[in-house]
C-alpha cells in the first residue's frame, strides 16, 4: 500500500500544529468565526446540528488494519463509539469537541491519515473502484493513477483556488463501481487496439441541484500524457468557470454552457501547449515507483475449487446465501472478494461501531493481506479472502452483526445524514432507509425483487446520490414539515442516467407505501430475469406514475 | 431548499429564516463554540442547553430585541451564529419549537435516542 514519504509526514504534522494554534486562538477570542471557519473547513471540521463533524479522507477507499484500528480508537476516545462511512469514501465523526480535534488529527497522522482535501474549493480526494487490484478483467489497478493524480493535485498552487470543489474518480474496469460519470472528471482505464493502456476522460458530471452525466471528451489519452490532459481541463475550467455564482461554478455548468464540442476544442488547444512543453510528462521511474506500492499481495497458488468451501455451503444455507449476494469472484484462483454490508435490517446505513471496526481490522489482518476498502455505497470490502477462509470470516462477521446478505438489494440503500445531523437538510434520510429496510425485511422477498438501488438525500445537494438511484428519494421542506419526492430510473454505473421525477411529493407517513407500490408495479411488469432498472427503461415512467397516483 | 442561504461554498448557512413571517413566539438558539452543543438564550442572557429554559419572545419586536441581546461584544467566544426560530404553545410543556429541524436540535438525532440532549434527560430521570 502507498506510504507517505518524509515530505508528506512533515507537511501533515505541520498542518496539525497550525490548526492547533488556530483552534487556540479561536477559543481565546483572538480569531473571529468568520476568520476561523474557512480554516476549520480546510481541516475537515464542519458544524452540524448537534455538534461539530469531522470528515476524514480515505484516499481511493483503501485502508490498512492499523488505520481502521485507529479509526475505531478515535470513535471511542473522541466520539460516541461509532463512525459513519459516506458516499465519498470518507468516514465522518459526528460529535468531536473542537478543542480535542487537533489531538485527534495528530493521532490520525500517526497512521498517515488526515482530513485535508475533504472540503473547500480544491481537488478533493480521488475516489476509485473498491475492487481495485482484486477483480478479474481489470485493465490496470486504478489506484496507481489515482495516487499520481493525488500527488499532482495536492496543494497544487494553481488549483487551490478553483471556482468550486472538484472531484475526480477512476475505474480500471468496464463495469463502473465508482460512479465516474457523476464526477467533475471521470477516468476509465482502457486498452486500445494496439494493446496499449490509456485513459478515456469524461468531464462535467455531477449531482447537486443541477445534475449532469459527464461528456466523454477524450477516447484515449496515452499513459504518459494524462496529467497534461487533466491540467488542460483544469486550466480551461480555471479560466472560464464561473465565480460569480456558487450554484453555477462547477465544471458541469461550464461544459453544459460551452457545449461538448467547443469544450473539447478548448481542452485540446490547451493540451497541445502543455504537451509540447513536456512539463507534465510523468517519468516512467515515478510511475514504476508508485506502481510498486500497489503490487498484488503474495497470493498463494491455489486450486480454483475449495472442498472446504463447498462443504460449508452445503452445510449452512445462511452462509451459502451470503456467498451468493456478498461474495464476488477474484482475479486470483482460490480467492474471493468479500463485501461487508453496513446495512443491517433496520440499521443506519454506513454506521459502524468501534468494536465492529476492530473486528473487521482483525479479519483484514488475519485473512486479507491487511487490506480493506470502503465503497461509495457505504459498505466495506475485504478484497483478498481465500475460499478456504470464507466460512471463518463469515462466522466472525455474524458475531458482529456484519453478515447481512443484502448487497445490491432493496435494503442496501444509501442515505445521507439528513436532518438527523446535517445543518443543510430539509428532511431526514436515515429513518426512511430504516423503514424501507424493515418493510422489506424478508430476505426471500428481497431476493425475488432482485437488484434495486435506493438512494436518499435530505436536500438537493444530493450527497445521498438520489438522482442516480433506481429509486431516488429527495427530502424537501414545506413550512418546517418533511416531504419526499421520488425519482425513477437513475443509475450510476457505465450506463449512467438521471432519474425522472414522478410528481407530487409524499409525506413521511405515505412514502414507504409509495415505495412498495413502485416495487409491486415492477414485479407485475417485469419479464423473466429483468432487473428493476431494465423494466423501467423498457416501459418508462407512465405505468409507475399511474399506479403511484391512482386514488 | 430553504430561503436565506448565503455564500461560503463549503458550508452554507441558513440565516434567520427559521421563523415564518407571522410567527408570534420566538426563541434564540446557537451552537456552543467549544463543542457545538445546541444552546438557547435564557432570561438572564446566559446560554442554556435546555429549550424549556429559553426565553420566549412574544411578537416580532420582542424577537428582534431578544436577538440583539444574544450578540453583545465578544459573543463569539461562547457561541456560533445565533438566530431566531419559531416556537408554539404546547399544552404539556409550555412551548415547543415548530419546525422538525428545531425539534431535532432540541432533542438529538431521531435515529439515536441514546445520543444528544434526549439521552441526558433520560439519564437524569
Ligand atoms: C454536514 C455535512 C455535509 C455538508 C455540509 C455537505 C455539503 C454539500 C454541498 C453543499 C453539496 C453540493 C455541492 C454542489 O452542488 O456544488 C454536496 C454534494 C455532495 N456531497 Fe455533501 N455534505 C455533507 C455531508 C455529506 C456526506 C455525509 C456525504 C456522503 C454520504 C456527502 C457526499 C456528497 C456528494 C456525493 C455530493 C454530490 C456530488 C457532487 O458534488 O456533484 N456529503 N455536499
Ligand atoms: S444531501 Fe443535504 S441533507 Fe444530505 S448530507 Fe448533503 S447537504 Fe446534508
Amino acid at each position: 500500500m502507498y506510504r507517505y514519504d518524509e515530505f508528506d509526514h512533515q507537511l501533515v504534522a505541520e498542518r496539525v500544529e497550525q490548526f492547533r494554534g488556530q483552534v487556540e486562538r479561536r477559543v481565546s477570542g483572538e480569531l473571529s468565526e468568520d476568520a476561523f471557519k474557512p480554516l476549520r473547513l480546510m481541516n475537515g471540521v464542519y458544524l452540524q446540528l448537534h455538534a461539530y463533524m469531522l470528515r476524514v479522507a480515505i484516499p481511493y477507499g483503501t485502508l490498512s488494519s492499523r488505520q481502521l484500528r485507529k479509526l475505531a480508537h478515535i470513535a471511542r476516545e473522541y466520539d460516541r463509539g461509532y463512525g459513519h462511512f459516506t458516499t465519498r469514501q470518507n468516514i465522518q465523526y459526528n460529535w468531536p469537541a473542537l478543542a480535542r480535534i487537533p489531538d485527534l488529527l495528530a493521532e490520525l497522522a500517526e497512521v498517515e491519515m488526515h482530513a485535508i482535501q475533504t472540503s473547500g474549493n480544491c481537488i478533493r480526494n480521488v475516489t476509485s473502484d473498491q475492487y481495485a487490484g482484486a477483480i478479474a478483467d481489470e485493465i490496470e489497478d486504478p489506484r496507481i493513477i489515482s495516487e499520481i493524480i493525488r500527488q499532482w493535485s495536492t496543494f497544487h498552487p494553481e488549483f487551490s483556488y478553483l471556482p468550486r470543489k472538484f472531484k475526480i474518480a477512476v475505474t480500471g474496469h468496464a463495469h463502473d463501481r465508482a460512479a465516474i460519470k457523476l464526477h467533475d472528471i471521470g477516468i476509465v482505464i482502457v486498452r486500445n487496439e494496439a494493446g496499449e493502456i490509456g485513459y478515456e476522460v469524461h468531464v462535467g458530471g455531477g449531482q447537486g441541484r443541477t445534475p449532469f452525466i459527464a461528456k466523454k471528451l477524450a477516447e484515449f489519452v496515452p499513459k504518459d500524457k494524462l496529467l497534461a490532459y487533466l491540467e488542460a481541463v483544469m486550466r480551461v475550467y480555471n479560466m472560464l468557470g464561473r465565480r460569480d455564482n456558487s450554484y453555477k461554478a462547477r465544471i458541469k455548468i461550464l461544459v453544459h454552457e460551452t457545449g461538448e464540442e467547443e469544450m473539447r476544442k478548448l481542452v485540446e488547444a490547451e493540451f497541445a501547449q502543455i504537451d509540447a512543453s513536456k512539463m507534465l510528462e510523468v517519468p516512467q521511474a515515478e510511475i514504476d515507483r508508485i506502481t510498486r506500492y500497489f503490487e498484488p499481495p503474495a497470493f498463494e497458488t491455489l486450486p480454483a475449487e475449495s472442498a472446504a468451501f463447498n462443504k460449508a455451503q452445503a452445510d449452512d444455507a445462511g452462509f451459502a446465501q451470503w456467498c451468493r449476494t456478498n461474495v464476488v469472484a477474484h482475479r486470483q484462483l482460490g480467492y474471493s472478494i468479500v463485501n461487508i454490508s453496513l446495512k443491517p435490517i433496520g440499521g443506519v446505513p454506513g454506521d459502524a461501531t468501534d468494536v465492529q471496526m476492530e473486528a473487521i481490522a482483525e479479519l483484514a489482518e488475519a485473512y486479507s493481506f491487511d487490506e480493506l476498502r470502503v465503497t461509495h455505497e457505504q459498505n466495506l470490502v475485504l478484497p483478498h479472502i481465500r475460499l478456504d477462509d470464507l466460512k471463518a470470516v463469515y462466522d466472525r462477521l455474524v458475531t458482529h452483526e456484519l453478515a447481512t446478505p443484502n448487497l445490491g438489494l432493496i435494503s442496501d440503500a444509501i442515505a445521507c445524514p439528513g436532518l438527523d445531523y446535517c445543518n443543510l437538510a430539509n428532511a431526514r434520510s436515515i429513518p426512511l432507509a430504516q423503514e424501507i429496510s424493515n418493510r422489506f425485511a424478508d430476505l426471500d422477498r428481497q431476493y425475488d425483487i432482485g437488484e434495486l438501488k435506493i438512494k436518499i438525500s435530505g436536500c438537493i445537494n444530493a450527497c445521498g446520490h438520489h438522482h442516480v438511484g433506481h429509486i431516488g428519494i429527495l427530502g424537501v421542506d414545506k413550512k418546517g414539515t418533511e416531504f419526499y419526492q421520488i425519482s425513477l430510473g437513475g443509475s450510476a454505473d457505465e450506463h449512467a442516467s438521471l432519474g425522472d421525477i414522478t410528481g407530487r411529493a409524499f409525506t413521511e407517513d405515505t412514502i414507504v407505501d409509495a415505495i412498495e407500490t413502485l416495487v409491486e408495479t415492477y414485479v407485475g411488469l417485469r419479464h423473466a430475469d429483468e432487473r428493476f432498472i431494465e423494466t423501467y427503461r423498457r416501459v418508462g415512467l407512465t405505468p409507475f406514475k399511474e399506479r403511484l397516483y391512482a386514488e | 431548499m430553504k430561503n436565506g442561504i448565503i455564500g461560503s461554498n463549503s458550508e452554507k448557512f441558513f440565516m434567520a429564516q427559521h421563523s415564518s413571517k407571522g410567527a408570534r413566539f420566538q426563541a434564540v438558539t446557537a451552537n456552543r463554540l467549544l463543542d457545538g452543543e445546541v444552546v438557547y438564550l435564557a432570561a438572564d442572557n446566559s446560554w442554556t442547553e435546555v429549550f424549556s429554559e429559553a426565553e420566549i419572545a412574544d411578537g416580532p419586536e420582542a424577537g428582534e430585541a431578544l436577538l440583539a441581546r444574544a450578540v453583545p461584544d465578544g459573543f463569539e467566544k461562547q457561541v456560533l451564529e445565533p438566530y431566531l426560530f419559531e416556537a408554539i404553545e404546547d399544552e404539556n410543556t409550555g412551548f415547543r419549537p415548530v419546525s422538525v429541524r428545531e425539534i431535532i436540535r432540541a432533542k438529538g438525532p431521531t435515529v439515536r435516542l441514546d445520543l444528544g440532549k434526549q439521552a441526558r434527560r433520560q439519564a437524569q430521570g
